[in-house]
């Protein structure tokens, strides 16, 4: 047996487009393997879930950072100080005045060095008092020198300031730089352009406005009121690329969904594959060798299955009941057990059992099973390999194209969902390619590395299909 | 006497129900239509006659891979018509099948080895008992060494060689009566003398009963110890190989006989006197004798009355209006 | 006029398969007479059908070399075009009879059409009279003219033989390949179908290759035999003498390994088994099965005169070492 096994690899490798299969395959395979071992499912599913929460050092919809390696205009990464992680552009100094009195300056500074203006800017105040809130005033300066007053507050509570969506600060910028430049800015200025821009006349159209590259600095100042205030800021510059996939609306880094589709694509589509041609193959042998009432029976049903319509029924289903990706499976698997591959493997059972060697097996006491297993099935099973491999891509397409549907697990990171995602939120209307290329990309690989193999395998095994 | 009949075949039909639905009515193929003989243990009978005649169906009934549709088979003693299960089982293991083709009768995708363990794993024969048993029957069908050959697989062997594994096959669990089904016919003509020989060889060695089915009679003269004409689902003669083959004495047989050439260049100047047609359809066959059509000596009671069968010699049987 | 139509000289025919080269047609010669009936055995895989189809030009698409001469009534065929030999010579000269397998005639078109069709074909003669000849063609053959209206499967296995035959007479061509023509057949339809050709070729000025791997069988038709091994001709002798007293090693073995049913005598068998064509042995082919095989034997035996057109390829023959 392996010594055939051994023959079959052989003449495989002389078929190029076997080898480009197989290439594909197994990187598909090493990718998913690295992604369960370096992030556990569980852990996957939960920071896919997780919400805002812990994405929020992310910026939304950003562009692979890979992307800058095709770009004269280099997209900003993201920015992160945080004065709980001191560092030399961190500055955090608390002077006491009084026994509870104490002043206190945070200087974070940066350096930009970017094309293109930032996505967001947050500014995150972790604060602890006893009873009065600190009072911080922000400063922006500019590597130019110039001073903007961003904000004076109490810092009740924790929690985040967003900068960019400031309605006072943004129309205080506005005012400035209309009185400076004397003309009218005819788009809506929002502070993280504002707070970057070169302070000329390219900031009057959004296409020509350039931020100034250089050091900036954000200050912030206040007063202290009790012996165990603190107040921790951390400032982030969202940029527009992260990460080796993006990000999505969420925030959440694409990569996780990706590499983790990758596992679940292949065994979703293996496992229906195989399973369900397993299956096939044995109900159609008992179908064909029985005959009488059973076969009657069995293609009853087969026919019954083959008329219903599947996608409805698995939309039914995923409207009723909430199932997860390894239901699915089983329900997948259920409804295409009875399908039109048991026709076909029946008919060529129906050859097989009048060949000799099975009559010869009956003369010397095979019993019905033993035929069935061990004469009847093995002279189809090599002829069934091609189609065992072609069908996987469709299985795998499948599962994307319910997740599509809004069917199918919410809750799995796999390439359906990311394409969902970003379909329902208009990412090619909105010009967020990536966000569906990517998901896509690696769907129709899949696709490309099975057929490719298919189409070797078929050469192989199938010459001899008529000889049967 | 010490009874040294191992098998007795009574009166024994097999019928075929045939399903035509849009042009021809029902009806039943009547392949083997009223057969009864005796075989003696280590005796050889040839079973003749051309295709279509039924002979193929009367050996696969009697290995019971078919159920005979009335009369009764009786192996050493026991009736096994009607088997099934575990006894059916044990009448497997006494009965032996080789057939036309070798390569057919070999599963393509097992070694030979894995092909000789089958029937001694069905029959619950211990793993070392059956190595030793394999050997044993390679070594007497002559696929040595042994070795050579246990990881083979059909394709790899020549056409001989696989008949040979076949002949190995079926006499594994040490059968008491083989059915052989045109074993050489398939085989090229240098071949076929030495797979019959070694074939003849174990029978005598093992005293098994032959069933050998043929169309060529000129074979039957280096197998086999009698010979059943068989002719539309009947057995018309029966006697001793050569009386059957110097003295003939149904019309058909002697027809055979005549239509049979033997390398002789003179053959190209004479006309063989045949009787013209084919063999009728089990579907219908002709009312009587079914011969009759093509007989030169039909009479009247022939197109109307089957013949009996009667021993116009000492164990030669005839079933011909010609000597009632 | 010569009596000698067919006069084949030094055909090769050779196929390309994955497995190699296949040398079915390995330096065949030999010549037919007029009004004579060449035997041609040999067992399968020995290259005789490949010889067939050579003579009619019927080649597969993985033909590696095809070369030789194949003198047709003085004329070279291998010079011709396909097209001069399609109107010429195949079916109008030269016509094969096949097995009777149920699909050797088109099952929806009625027999009387089939037997015209090579008249209408390669004779270019109008459908009325071709299906009048067609119906002569019939009767030659011994068939009530009533079956031209039939289709192939109302008739039964001996039936269908004759109208093979019929398709390859009604031309009236000058040799007929018959390729086992009777191996699907009966005994004794067999015998009536020989008994026809026999008829034929008393009556009819007509010449036959018969390709045959039955031994008794060839005699029945036999002026002159050819024996066929490893895509070679080994032996090329009169019926008479061959069927006596054959030549060749393997001619012998062969004869003395069929059973007779009028003759008692002790059959021998020959050991091993064919040789592939794709890597036949050096030397002479049947050198590993010889029993009085000797070193020789090692090189390419010649084919050895024997006077009238017989030959023999063996080095027990060729005289002097």
């Amino acid at each position: 047996m392996s010594q055939r096994v051994k023959n079959i690899l052989g003449t495989l490798v002389m078929y190029k487009s076997a080898l480009v299969g197989i290439l594909v395959i197994l990187s598909l395979i090493v990718l998913s393997i690295y992604t369960v071992v370096t992030i556990p499912y569980e852990r996957a599913v939960k920071l896919w879930n997780a919400g805002e929460a812990i994405w929020l050092d992310a910026p939304r919809n950003a562009l692979p950072k890979w992307i800058n390696l095709f770009r004269s205009k280099k997209l900003p990464e993201t920015i992160i100080l945080d004065t709980r992680t001191l560092g030399h552009n961190v500055i955090k100094v608390v002077v006491p005045i009084s026994k509870t009195l104490s002043r206190i300056r945070i200087e974070l500074t940066f350096e930009y060095k970017y094309d293109e203006f930032p996505s967001e800017i947050n500014i995150f105040f972790f604060v602890s008092y006893n009873r009065s809130p600190p009072y911080i005033s922000i400063s922006w300066i500019k590597p130019n020198g110039q001073v903007f007053k961003i904000k004076e507050l109490h810092v009740k509570r924790s929690g985040a300031y967003y900068i960019s969506i400031d309605e006072t600060l943004s129309k205080n910028l506005y005012k400035y730089f209309k009185s400076k430049l004397g003309k009218e800015i005819n788009y809506s200025l929002s502070p993280e352009i504002a707070l970057f821009a070169i302070e000329d006349e390219s900031i009057l159209n959004r296409e020509t406005a350039k931020p100034l590259k250089g050091k900036y600095k954000v200050v912030l100042e206040g007063m202290l009121f009790d012996n165990n205030s603190n107040v921790d800021v951390k400032l982030v510059i969202y940029g527009k690329v992260y990460g080796i996939a993006g990000t999505d609306h969420l925030r959440r880094d694409l990569s996780i969904a990706l590499l983790w589709g990758t596992p679940i694509a292949l065994s979703f589509g293996v496992i229906a594959s195989v399973v369900t041609s397993l299956l096939q193959m044995i109900i159609a042998a008992i179908s064909a060798w029985y005959g009488g009432i059973t076969d009657s029976l069995l293609q009853r049903i087969t026919e019954i299955f083959m008329v219903l319509p599947f996608l409805p029924i698995l939309m039914m289903i995923s409207f009723f009941y909430k199932i997860s990706i390894w239901v699915l499976l089983l329900v997948v698997i259920a409804l295409s057990i009875f399908g039109a591959g048991i026709k076909n493997y029946r008919a060529m059972f129906l050859q097989i059992r009048e060949f000799p060697y099975v009559e010869a097996a009956r003369a010397y006491g095979a019993s019905n099973l033993r035929i069935i297993f061990r004469y009847l099935i093995p002279k189809i099973l090599p002829t069934i390999i091609p189609s065992i491999v072609y069908s996987v891509p469709s299985f795998v397409f499948l599962e994307a194209a319910l997740a599509l549907l809004g069917l199918g697990d919410p809750l799995a990171p796999t390439w359906g969902k990311v394409l969902d995602d970003a379909l329902e939120n208009g990412a090619l209307y909105k010009g967020y390619y990536y966000w569906v290329f990517e998901p896509s990309f690696l769907l129709v690989l899949t696709a490309f590395g099975f057929a490719m193999l298919g189409f070797a395998l078929d050469k192989i095994f199938n010459p001899r299909l008529r000889e049967m | 006497m010490e009874n040294n009949v191992l098998l007795s075949v009574r009166d024994l039909h097999k019928w075929f129900y045939l399903r035509r639905g849009l042009f021809k009515g029902v009806g039943y193929v009547r392949a083997v239509d009223g057969v009864s003989f005796d075989l003696q243990r280590g005796e050889a009978i040839a079973i003749v006659g051309e295709s279509g005649c039924g002979k193929t169906t009367l050996g696969k009934t009697i290995l019971r891979l078919y159920k005979p549709t009335s009369g009764n088979i009786i192996f050493e003693g026991k009736n096994v018509t009607n088997l099934e299960g575990k006894e059916l089982m044990w009448y497997r293991r006494e009965t032996g099948y080789v057939q036309q083709d070798p390569f057919g009768a070999l599963p393509p995708f097992m070694t030979v080895k894995k092909i000789l363990e089958e029937p001694l794993i069905i029959h619950k024969v211990e793993k070392r008992e059956r190595i030793k048993r394999i050997y044993e029957v390679l070594e007497e069908v002559k696929l040595i060494p042994v070795e050579d050959f246990l990881n083979k697989y059909p394709h790899m062997l020549s056409g001989g060689q696989q008949q040979r594994l076949v002949i190995a096959r079926a006499i594994l669990l040490r059968p008491k009566l083989i059915v052989a089904d045109e074993p050489i016919s398939m085989l090229d003509a240098s071949v076929r003398i030495e797979i019959l020989t070694l074939f003849r060889e174990l029978q005598k060695r093992h005293n098994l009963s032959v069933i050998y089915i043929t169309h060529d009679l000129s074979t039957t003269k280096y197998f086999s110890e009698r010979i059943f004409v068989m002719y539309a689902g009947k057995i018309v003669e029966k006697a001793n190989t050569l009386e059957l083959l110097k003295e003939p004495l149904h019309p058909y047989t002697q027809a055979l006989i005549r239509a049979i050439p033997d390398p002789d260049p003179n053959n190209r100047f004479i006309l063989r006197d045949v009787p013209p047609g084919e063999p009728p359809s089990l579907l219908d066959p002709p009312p009587g004798c079914r011969f009759h059509p093509r007989c030169p000596y039909a009479k009247d009671i022939c197109k109307k009355r089957e013949p009996e069968e009667l021993e116009v010699r000492k164990g030669h049987f005839v079933r011909c209006w010609l000597y009632a | 006029m010569s009596s000698v139509l067919l006069d084949v000289k030094d055909l090769y025919l050779y196929y390309s398969t994955r497995k190699g080269i296949v040398r079915a047609v390995d330096g065949v010669s030999f010549k037919i007479n007029r009004k004579e009936t060449l035997a041609l055995i040999g067992e399968s895989g020995c290259g005789k059908s490949s010889l067939a189809k050579a003579l009619l030009r019927l080649l597969p698409r993985n033909v590696h070399i095809f070369k030789g001469h194949i003198y047709f009534n003085g004329e070279d065929l291998m010079k011709l075009s396909e097209s001069e030999f399609s109107k010429r010579i195949r079916w109008v000269k030269i016509s094969m009879v096949t097995q009777a397998a149920l699909n050797s005639l088109n099952p929806v078109i009625k027999v009387g059409e089939q037997i015209a069709e090579p008249l209408i074909i390669h004779k270019g003669i109008p459908k009325e009279e071709a299906l009048k000849k067609a119906e002569e063609a019939l009767s030659l053959v011994g068939i009530s003219k009533i079956f031209a209206d039939r289709y192939p499967f109302e008739l039964s296995g001996g039936m269908r033989q004759r109208v093979i035959i019929a398709m390859a007479l009604v031309t009236n061509p000058d040799l007929v390949i018959l390729d086992e023509p009777t191996s699907a057949l009966d005994v004794l339809t067999q015998a009536n179908i020989m008994n026809l050709l026999k008829k034929i070729k008393r009556e009819v000025d007509i010449s036959f290759l018969f390709i045959t791997h039955d031994i008794s069988l060839s005699s029945e038709l036999a002026d002159k035999v050819a024996v066929m091994y490893a895509g070679q001709i080994v032996e090329f002798n009169d019926a008479e003498e061959f069927y006596e007293s054959p030549l060749h090693p393997y001619s012998n073995m062969l004869l003395a390994s069929v059973p007779t049913l009028r003759t008692d005598k002790k059959l021998a068998f020959i050991p091993g088994s064919p040789p592939s064509l794709i890597d036949p042995p050096k030397g002479c082919r049947f050198r590993p099965r010889c029993p009085h095989r000797f070193k020789k034997c090692y090189e390419e035996p010649p084919l050895v005169d024997l006077g009238n057109g017989r030959y023999v390829k063996c080095w027990l023959y060729a005289g002097g070492e």
